[in-house]
């Protein structure tokens, strides 16, 4: 077993997931990520899985190879996300069900499978990613953000169902972040939302990482249940 | 279909030790006497229903990292079947055997 700590950041191949996943490598940690495609960066401390979040046996065997690999798994930081904008009238069952597939259910399968192996060692540290737009109810992003609301609700009931084996899990909500997710909606929405924050500026990746980095420490260990948002959003 | 297979003596073997961790984590006495026929749920049982989903995680890591058979056993036909695949540790090693030929 190695004794470097071990995380698994979903959705690295670009935007938050890709900079969490070179700054992470970067300090020292086996990073293992995850998308549907492959990334165009390396590092020695990185290692790319390709697969579907929402895939059951694909995460199921993603994890199983960690296990193998590294006899350890002390962090997830569930990223993997897609977002489709549009008016709830205009939306189509497929696109509000993929949606749920792959930000829900695929957060569930690698918080209980990464669990799974973090409760032998007695100790793990989850963080689930959620967006500002569920508690500002932004229109446009009814069944997105909705999706976001359940990883919120998930993460505080497995806070609840995991805590004896000494597993944290934390929510975070970023404010908006130029990444792809965001770069086809209109600029007069994120001008409307940047400035209902009472930080008025877009978010950073650094932002994410201050964030992450306080949920993961092992002196975090009595914060779980949580959701954090950035810019003053409760 | 899994690549690896146990036979059922490590079958027991396996759900023994992963049973005696379970009870050692949650600072129980771990009886002397545990068999085949020791009760894991209902009346007479020695753990709790947490035991359970503790002595199920175990069973599967314990496959997973020594035997390298990848098992999920907790499933929705295991859950509600009437005579529970769970209740002593003779049945739950036969379960696990039937699972992994099922892979």
């Amino acid at each position: 077993m190695t004794d470097r700590q071990v995380m698994l950041i979903t959705g690295t191949r670009k935007g938050i997931g890709r900079y969490l996943a070179e700054y992470y490598a970067k300090k020292g940690y086996i990073v293992e990520g995850c998308s549907r495609g492959t990334p165009d960066f390396e590092s020695e401390n990185y290692t790319h899985h390709n697969l579907d979040v929402a895939d059951e046996g694909a995460v199921k065997a993603m994890i199983s190879n960690i296990a193998r690999r590294h006899g350890r798994l002390d962090i997830v930081l569930n990223n993997a996300a897609i977002a489709t904008m549009n008016h709830v009238l205009l939306t189509p069952a497929a696109t509000a069900n993929r949606m749920l597939e792959v930000n829900v259910t695929g957060t569930m399968l690698v918080c209980r499978d990464a669990a799974k192996v973090m409760m032998r060692r007695r100790y793990g540290r989850i963080v689930n990613f959620t967006t500002i737009v569920a508690p500002i109810a932004l229109a446009g992003e009814a069944i997105y953000a909705a999706s976001k609301s359940a990883v919120v609700t998930l993460t505080r009931i497995l806070a609840f169902e995991l805590g004896q084996w000494g597993i944290t899990c934390n929510s975070f909500g970023a404010t908006p972040i130029m990444t792809d997710m965001i770069r086809g909606v209109p600029q007069n929405k994120i001008d409307e939302v940047v400035n209902g924050l009472a930080i008025k500026r877009l978010g950073n990746y650094e932002d994410c990482a201050n964030v992450c980095d306080f949920f993961i420490r092992p002196e975090s260990d009595n914060i779980t249940g949580q959701v954090l948002y950035l810019g003053g959003i409760t | 279909m899994q690549s690896q297979m146990i036979d059922r003596d490590t079958g027991v073997q396996v759900v023994l030790a992963s049973l005696r961790e379970v009870l050692e984590q949650s600072g129980e006495d771990v009886p002397a006497d545990l068999t085949e026929d020791t009760v894991l749920v209902g009346n007479g049982a020695v753990i709790d229903s947490l035991g359970v989903v503790s002595l199920i995680v175990e069973i599967e890591q314990r496959l997973e990292m020594d035997y390298e058979i990848s098992v999920t056993l907790a499933n929705d036909r295991a859950m509600s079947q009437r005579n529970s695949p769970f209740r002593t540790v003779g049945v739950l090693a036969d379960y696990i055997l039937t699972m992994i030929k099922e892979g």
